[in-house]
């Protein structure tokens, strides 16, 4: 049988397409579609019961200017940005050059120290509301036995997001993980020539260790910085359970407590869209939520010194 | 202080011995002090399990003592947790959704993954950038839209299923995962197949699939993790209907029903809790191979 090139080449697009399918599909009717739908509805005035109605640019003024939530969870996820992403990388880091450099129960560390970053958010969230909850919590207790001031933690505007800190810092196994296996990456023959010209252990970490994992080191802040564009499920139920509203789950709460500072972009979209019920000024935090985490995206992909390589 | 250990190796055979001696301590003393430094850590990672544990088993009025161990010991919390209505609803459900969604996102990401790392096709490069930037994206983003079309034109609020369908059309992360796994194994293998006369999907199914088992592997737990974990999922569709909450969802309910009882509380924290551990015992390898193959978490 003569199979002619045009038919081949038929086939393998057939082929490829076949493959591709499941994500083709699932790309136009899970993100291509919702996103345009979402761009819609941000100028759309849609309150689920009454059929959608143009409304121009009101939702993005009313966002901008006068949802008083808008500004507050901005300021935290900038707060989060410098404080809790640089002291995760700085955290991790360390443990991961600790863990390298113990030879003795290496095994039990490692596991040990990569524990809390599978404990499930929402009850790692409720066992830190606990562990520093002002009234009873261990933390607490422990701080006035040892005549240290006792903090509020989650019920003190000005230490909420020291608390969420403290619990991402527990949870650092990935970041852990991922440093651990680029500083077992770097060269030996590096260090012990570093060590023949009689550098310093500083001197070796800032000439040797430092260049070999920058690459690392900066995955690690733009992912942080993405992850932190995500924040949701710890802030929201550190709020909710440090507030003690009862009956928890599909109550109303305004979220944000104490005093809008557990605040984060992806509350807004359900506090405007499912607490409100005005979607169309969901749709605009979603807008900024996008613009956001597509900026920080393509610095991951950039095509020369991209963190993530696309190409072949 | 460090200057004097750094001083250049001697080679008169006195001094040799000296250095000999001062390099031992040196050793020594970093041993000990990386150990200390490691106790000091595995403290501060392991006392909050231990805290959340011993107030897990406290009576109803101790747990709001400042007591850090337990006078008796209430085992008795775990049945009271277990006896709560719906726990074991959520129970079931949590596990319909990891399950089924994790073998759906497996069966659905392995050939898109597949294609990626081993077909060449214009428009690829760009699907593997899309691919990413869907990963990167918070689910918040279209949420609106995805909410309506299940709610509204499908009447499926209330149930798991517009959470548990799409992972049957790939998932980004998983997706990605698999390629970079894929990309490892030699195109050798995928040529030797052709060459004996296997289809693509037969090279897949006979020659591939057996090979990148790790990389399944860690994608299953990745997806299994994740689906144990949502919060924002079962929040948006699950939300109305008590009878379709997960445990992560009605974990928070139960702080909230049984407002001081910090005891039932931690204990119903640690039953949530328990299984991911246990997991991880099992299959840690594969799971810390994940990690370090993308350097991204779920």
């Amino acid at each position: 049988m003569v199979v002619t090139l045009g038919s081949r080449r038929r086939r393998a697009a057939l082929r490829t397409a076949a493959f591709m399918s499941p994500w083709l599909i699932g790309f136009a009717v899970f993100f291509a579609y919702p996103l345009l739908s979402t761009v819609y509805f941000s100028f759309m005035h849609y309150d689920g019961f009454r059929p959608p109605s143009w409304s121009g640019g009101k939702n993005w003024v009313y966002v901008f200017a006068h949802y008083p939530l808008f500004w507050p969870a901005l300021r935290n996820t900038l707060w989060l940005v410098l404080v809790m992403v640089t002291l995760r990388v700085l955290f991790g880091l360390g443990v991961g050059l600790l863990i390298t450099k113990i030879k003795t129960g290496a095994g039990v560390f490692r596991t040990l120290f990569y524990l809390p970053y599978l404990a499930p958010p929402v009850a790692a969230t409720m066992s830190f509301a606990f562990l520093l909850n002002p009234g009873t919590g261990p933390v607490d207790s422990l701080l006035e036995k040892a005549g240290l001031p006792a903090p509020g933690w989650f019920n003190d505007p000005a230490w909420a997001k020291p608390a969420l800190t403290l619990l991402a810092l527990w949870g650092i196994g990935d970041l852990m993980v991922i440093f651990m296996a680029a500083l077992l990456d770097v060269p030996a023959e590096q260090y012990e020539a570093a060590e023949l010209d009689g550098a310093s252990p500083w001197q070796r970490f800032r000439y040797v260790t430092l260049p070999n994992i920058s690459p690392i080191v900066m995955f690690a802040v733009v992912t942080g910085v993405i992850q932190t564009m995500q924040y949701y499920t710890q802030p929201l139920i550190a709020g909710k359970v440090a507030s003690g509203v009862i009956q928890g789950a599909g109550t109303q709460f305004e979220p944000g407590y104490p005093d809008k500072s557990t605040l984060t972009l992806p509350q807004l979209v359900y506090n405007l869209g499912f607490q409100r019920f005005d979607y169309g000024s969901a749709c605009v935090v979603a807008l900024v939520l996008f613009a956001l985490s597509m900026a920080f995206t393509a610095l991951l992909m950039r095509r020369r010194g991209g963190l993530i390589q696309a190409g072949d | 202080m460090t200057q004097v250990m750094d001083r250049p190796v001697r080679t008169t055979p006195r001094v040799r011995g000296a250095a000999e001696r001062s390099a031992r301590r040196r050793a020594l003393l970093e041993w000990v002090a990386v150990h200390a430094l490691g106790v000091a850590a595995a403290l501060f990672f392991a006392l909050p399990f231990v805290f959340v544990f011993l107030t897990s088993l406290m009576s109803d009025s101790q747990a709001l003592s400042r007591d850090l161990v337990p006078h008796t010991w209430e085992w008795g919390n775990y049945r009271s947790v277990l006896h709560t209505p719906g726990f074991l609803t959520w129970w079931r459900n949590t596990l319909v959704y990891a399950g089924l969604g994790t073998v759906l996102t497996v069966a659905s990401s392995l050939p898109v993954a597949y294609a990626l790392a081993k077909f060449r096709f214009r428009g690829r490069n760009l699907s593997l950038m899309l691919v990413i930037s869907m990963m990167m994206l918070p689910p918040q983003v279209v949420v609106i839209p995805m909410y309506l079309f299940w709610a509204k034109q499908l009447d499926l609020s209330g149930t798991l299923w517009p959470l548990i369908v799409p992972m049957a059309f790939g998932d980004a992360f998983s997706i990605f995962l698999l390629r970079q796994f894929l990309m490892t194994i030699p195109n050798e293998y995928v040529d030797a197949a052709k060459v004996d006369g296997c289809g693509d999907l037969r090279t897949l199914l006979r020659v591939i699939l057996p090979m990148a088992k790790p990389g399944i592997a860690a994608v299953a737990l990745f997806q299994f993790f994740y689906a144990w974990n949502d919060y924002f999922g079962p929040q948006i569709y699950a939300s109305e209907n008590p009878g379709a909450w997960t445990l992560s969802y009605g974990l928070e309910s139960f702080k909230g029903a049984h407002h001081t009882d910090w005891n039932l509380t931690m204990a119903a924290t640690v039953l949530v809790m328990a299984p991911v551990i246990v997991v991880f015992f099992f299959a840690q390898k594969a799971f810390v191979e994940g990690v370090t193959l993308t350097g991204v978490k779920g």
